[in-house]
């Protein structure tokens, strides 16, 4: 075991923190995103939106639009070609509203104008007569009426084994925006043969493009998707936003049409975190040994299917966490309501059951009278275990004690401070010093990596040798994470080139590399760009006759044998790789199996100052240690655990989007607050390298983890500050005061 | 019609109505390094400087600015090399997805300028309205603390 | 925005706005008067928002951030165009913690003492201490000047008492500014939020005391029996501290929002007074 506290730059290749290639033109304001980009000629798009939660659409009258100079288009449903319905689990949603509208701000019409302003007064032009409906606001009841679209049972263990000691509670995770700085935003620019290239901020070009080419009834190779430069993330991509209307208005006018949200347009435009509802009883012997967990979970899908089934299922499986348990039951229901559509966000699922029972597990502990340390390594899962759920062993690396021990471990950096700044309340002098109360807390959690039940995941890469270096080809989104740096460096000690180039193939060059999501880029995109490289090698090696390759060319030993342009002088090397992970299965129908491709854990320690009297917070840091496998870049794993460490902490104290009978009452930044600069804890990370059993160089995704614990460990000591039970994150200033 | 000196090249320009600097400088002169992720006043991706000051050029209308001096991240080196906050930023693993990366760019020159010494606590005060959702702010607070005392 | 108002449909763009940038008082007069329908523009940090939110389109502007009688600071009154920064580094304290508290220093560069008055939102910063200093709003128009109590200035929830053709010349503060002053914001987070409750506090060394709340009411609220009951106890008991904080509470309005609780905000008032009384005492 190997372990890094601070990242440490030296030269390029994997294991150092070599300089990101997309930073200078960033800080330069020269790096295009999906909204700076723009054609000659090209159209304004805007989105005509229901105001209701649900409701009966009597009447469209698209003619005051159409009558308005520079209105070059007004598309309903009627105007879909092909087919109606899209979606990413199954196709549920309409391309524009059917006839029902079913969520607050669901699209009703698009139309494309000379100019933003134009577009804009077009869409208010447009009159809508709807018949307000009785929405389905309350996933409980949507749960009774059996609206839900996945239920999941999973009983596994020895049904009869019980605990003495037994705490029971009910846990509710507010529902989180993953709030990216870039909106949804795209380009699409017909070709003149009836087809159309969409440029597009996207998590996944390939499946985007199913979805496409299937709306719009046209062949595959009449469609092509081109990556964009991203604005972040998170899973708000995953779904479709604006694509199929852009590439529909693009194809109507003839002309290139540009669509780009407000911040108000994207709270709606995309999908948000499940809110989540969860009973649990925790049933341990007197010496901590979990014996059993029954877990019931409630999460609100909103409107549409998106991947509701799937983060269901992560809720599930990992509703007991990183622990070993005799028995488990654990009932779990993913509703379908009229409330916003719920979907994927950094962490999907494993963030909301994590809540559930870390806080539990405080609980226990308390009721044992046992340090809450202990008794989580008295239960930690490791290489060998079975999880407890699906009954899967656990295959590749899990240092769970290890990352609990070393973070424990870690001596508690003073960050004391007389700075009012530092005190909860910060310049709005709220706090004197002496109203201050310091509480700790600990929370570890588990995630899968890559897809899971039985998904065909795979990713695609080719690596070319020319004379002018190595390029790898990718179609793998670069959404902030920093890919691009893992993707340069896992090829240069692949092969021993220095210069590497990435080209980001759209669908129509290279097949699919996957979503960005579930962490799993650097396993998968790095698994073939891995293999590819390899393959690549060993042809150079074998054309040139000697044993390492460098800018140069082929070498043996010291001598030069093979310059590289008489190397390549037959024509470049290239090898294209389809990288799958180790295969996996749907469960049974107790909810049993190899279900899950691989798993990271990581635990977080915060520290938190609370000033009881007002109920305010200041999260003073946030310690960790995550089980990496192999940091490719540890600069870059640092930034991911940082930023994902942040966002936990938003969860915990001041991100919620707030219904009113599935209207969203706070779509902007006003009032969806995001954590700022002076908000940001101090963070301390210990890299927990157990290599994982596949994947480059033992690497395991790290985006996730950071995410999982870190809300819980920040409620936890804001429990341990004020002595309240505190069940539900986020935790507002009235819920520490007791009002 | 209005007058605009923008990173010292003078431009004629006729923004629409009341619409945004913002808008002005991205879609009318083709300056697309400011971003658009709030058009609020509350995340500073927009951050230019106006006759010198530190501003949302979301909430700056343009027929406002006629006559003013303007300085966006594209010209705030103010010639073709890295001021040395683009440079702490790149070097400091600061920028990750980058969409605040302007914004805080053009705040941070503003804090730098004049080579005075600068806490980490000064460093968050003076950013607090920028706004990062990937990097938790740690990497590029200790990219720029590198910068406290330099002479500019 | 999300569903944009219903507009008459309109085949063109409105026609085009008329924009006057009046480097003068006399000449943001002469404007105002001219076209009296015209929208006033400061800093923008208000107006902006209404424009890419709200489809707000003013036929006519004038933007009176270069009038050089509004940037006047002297002794007592603060000119409608000081910005926050120069309040936070201006040499009243109160006034400088407030304005810290406001945003960001890209909305400090830009919002005003007038802008905030001419919103007259109940959250407003710089509010609270006009209110509790008793100011004075001072409003000039072509036809002359008037001078309201602040009380009689904000009429309302962002409502007040500006009459066509006139505009904020500035506030006007007491003679003597008590030197025992504090103020005091909560928010969810540290920076860019609109308080949820505020307190502003003057007391002199005879101890008068005078306080005003914010975000409690749908205007500042001067608690005036606290005030009376704190002013008559030259050091305070630790049972008359406890008294001042009940009867600050018993005296504010606020209401739950998707901000806070109405009974947050009423206990919150109360702490915040107690403890401004504290910090000013000691």
């Amino acid at each position: 075991m190997t372990t890094i506290t601070r990242p440490v730059r030296t030269a390029d290749g994997v294991g150092t923190s070599s300089v990101r290639p997309d930073a200078p033109a960033k800080t330069k304001g020269e790096f295009a995103y999906s909204s700076d980009l723009h054609a000659e000629g090209m159209l304004w798009g805007a989105t005509v939106r229901s105001p209701h939660s649900r409701a009966r659409i009597v009447s469209i009258d698209v003619a005051p639009a159409l009558a308005m100079v520079g209105v070059h288009a007004v598309l309903t449903l009627d105007d879909v070609p092909g087919s109606r319905l899209f979606g990413l689990e199954r196709s549920d949603q309409p391309v524009l509203a059917d006839g029902e509208t079913r969520y607050w701000g669901e699209p009703v019409a698009v139309v494309a104008a000379e100019g933003r302003e134009t577009a804009r007064l077009a869409a208010a032009a447009i009159r809508v007569d709807y018949e307000p409906l009785t929405p389905a606001s309350d996933p409980g009841e949507a749960e009774r009426n059996g609206s839900t679209f996945r239920v999941i049972e999973i009983v596994n263990g020895d049904e009869m084994a019980h605990g003495p000691v037994v705490v029971e509670g009910y846990y509710e995770v507010g529902q989180q925006d993953q709030a990216p700085l870039g909106t949804e935003s795209g380009l699409a620019i017909p070709d003149g043969e009836g087809g159309v290239d969409l440029h597009i901020s996207t998590q996944w070009i390939h499946v985007d493009h199913e979805q496409v080419v299937d709306a719009l009834g046209l062949r595959t190779d009449q469609v092509r998707l081109h990556m964009a430069g991203i604005g972040g993330a998170f899973g708000s991509r995953e779904d479709l936003s604006l694509q199929i209307h852009l590439c529909m208005l693009a194809l109507h006018t003839g002309r290139p049409v540009k669509m780009v949200y407000d911040r108000a347009e994207s709270f709606v435009g995309h999908v948000h975190r499940h809110p989540a509802r969860m009973w649990y009883r925790h049933e341990a012997d007197p010496d901590g040994k979990l014996r059993r967990v029954e877990a019931r979970i409630l999460l609100d899908g909103g409107a549409y299917a998106s991947t509701s089934s799937a983060v269901l299922a992560n809720a599930c499986y990992f509703a007991i966490g990183p622990y070993r348990c005799d028995s488990v039951v654990v009932h779990g229901a993913a509703a379908r309501t009229n409330n916003p559509p719920a979907g994927a966000m950094r962490g999907f699922g494993a963030v909301q059951s994590c809540f559930g029972y870390e806080s539990q597990m405080d609980r226990l502990a308390e009721a044992l009278g046992m340090d809450p340390i202990e008794l989580r390594l008295k239960n930690a899962l490791g290489h060998g275990d079975r999880l407890a759920t699906t009954g899967q062993p656990i295959e590749g690396s899990l240092p769970t004690r290890q990352v609990i021990e070393s973070l424990d471990a870690m001596p508690m950096l003073d960050s004391g401070s007389d700075d009012p700044r530092r005190l909860p309340g910060g310049t709005g002098l709220t706090t004197p010093a002496s109203a201050v109360r310091r509480g700790v807390g600990f929370a570890v959690g588990i995630k899968n990596l890559a897809f899971s039940e039985g998904f065909d995941d795979f990713a695609e890469a080719r690596a070319v040798l020319t004379t002018e270096g190595l390029r790898i080809h990718t179609a793998a989104a670069e959404v902030g994470q920093g890919l691009v740096s893992v993707v340069e460096q896992i090829a240069r000690s692949a092969t021993g080139m220095e210069s590497v180039q990435i080209v980001w193939d759209d669908t129509s060059h290279i097949g699919s590399a996957g979503s960005t999501s579930a962490s799993r880029q650097t396993q998968m995109t790095g698994g073939a760009l891995l293999a590819a490289c390899e393959a690549v090698l060993a042809e150079a090696l074998r054309r040139g006759d000697g044993d390492r390759l460098d800018d140069r060319g082929v070498w043996r030993g010291d001598e030069l044998v093979a310059p590289l342009a008489d190397l390549l002088a037959e024509g470049p090397i290239e090898h294209l790789e389809r990288f799958r992970h180790p295969p996996t299965e749907a469960p049974d129908e107790r909810g049993r199996g190899n279900v899950h491709a691989g798993f990271a854990v990581a635990a977080h320690r915060a520290v938190v100052d609370v000033d009881p009297e007002l109920g305010l917070v200041r999260v003073v840091r946030v310690d960790t240690a995550q089980d990496v496998g192999k940091a490719i870049n540890p600069a870059a794993v640092l930034g991911q655990i940082e930023g994902g460490i942040m966002q936990g902490v938003g969860l915990a104290v001041m991100e919620e989007i707030i219904l009113d009978e599935g209207v969203m009452k706070n779509a902007s930044f006003t009032d969806y607050l995001l954590p700022t600069f002076l908000d940001a804890p101090e963070v301390e990370a210990i890299l927990i390298e157990e290599p994982d059993h596949w994947g480059p160089f033992g690497a395991k995704g790290v985006g996730e983890p950071p995410a999982i614990s870190s809300t819980a460990a920040v409620v936890a000591a804001i429990r341990a500050a004020t002595g309240k039970p505190l069940t539900r994150t986020p935790v507002k200033p009235e819920d520490i005061v007791g009002l | 019609m209005i007058r605009l000196t923008v990173n010292g090249i003078e431009h004629t320009t006729d923004p629409v109505g009341p619409e945004s600097l913002l808008t002005t400088l991205r879609d009318r002169l083709g300056l697309y390094g400011s971003k658009n992720a709030c058009e609020q006043g509350e995340c500073g991706s927009c951050s230019v400087f106006l006759d010198g000051e530190l501003v949302c050029s979301c909430l700056v209308m343009a027929a406002d600015a006629d006559g003013s001096e303007v300085v966006t991240v594209e010209g705030i080196a103010g010639g073709d090399g890295l001021h040395r906050v683009q440079q702490a930023m790149i070097e400091g693993s600061g920028v990750q997805c980058g969409f605040c990366t302007p914004g805080i760019v053009v705040a941070a020159a503003h804090l730098f300028e004049t080579g005075a010494p600068v806490t980490a606590d000064d460093i968050r005060e003076a950013l607090a309205g920028n706004i990062c959702r990937c990097t938790g702010y740690g990497a590029i607070v200790r990219a720029l603390a590198a910068l406290s005392g330099e002479r500019p | 925005m999300l569903v944009p108002k219903r507009l008459v449909a309109s085949p063109n763009l409105p026609p085009r706005m008329n924009t006057h940038l009046p480097r003068d008082l006399e000449e943001a007069l002469s404007a105002l008067e001219a076209e009296p329908q015209a929208t006033i523009l400061a800093g923008g940090t208000d107006l902006m928002v209404s424009v890419n939110y709200q489809g707000m389109r003013p036929s006519a502007v004038v933007g009176i951030r270069r009038v050089a009688e509004l940037l006047e600071w002297d002794g007592r009154f603060i000119g409608a165009g000081v910005t926050y920064t120069r309040m936070e580094h201006g040499p009243i304290p109160a006034l400088a913690q407030s304005a810290r508290t406001v945003g960001s220093p890209q909305i400090r560069n830009a919002g005003t003492l007038g802008g905030n008055l001419g919103t007259a939102s109940p959250a407003g910063d710089a509010l609270p201490v006009l209110a509790a200093l008793d100011a004075e709003i001072v409003l000039r128009s072509k036809s002359g000047e008037r001078t309201l109590p602040w009380d009689a200035f904000i009429t309302g929830p962002k409502r007040n008492a500006l009459e066509p053709g006139e505009i904020i010349l500035g506030a006007r503060l007491p003679e003597r500014i008590p030197p025992g002053q504090a103020f005091a914001k909560i928010g969810i987070r540290n920076a860019m939020v609109i308080a949820i409750a505020s307190c502003c506090m003057f007391r002199d060394d005879d101890g008068r005391t005078s306080l005003a709340l914010g975000s409690v009411g749908p205007t500042p609220i001067r608690p005036r029996r606290a005030e009376e009951m704190i002013s008559a106890e030259r050091t305070p008991s630790p049972a008359a501290l406890d008294e001042f904080q009940r009867l600050v509470s018993a005296e504010v309005s606020p209401i739950s929002d998707h901000r806070s609780t109405e009974a947050y905000r009423r206990h919150a008032s109360g702490v915040l007074a107690r403890r401004l009384l504290e910090r000013v005492i000691n």
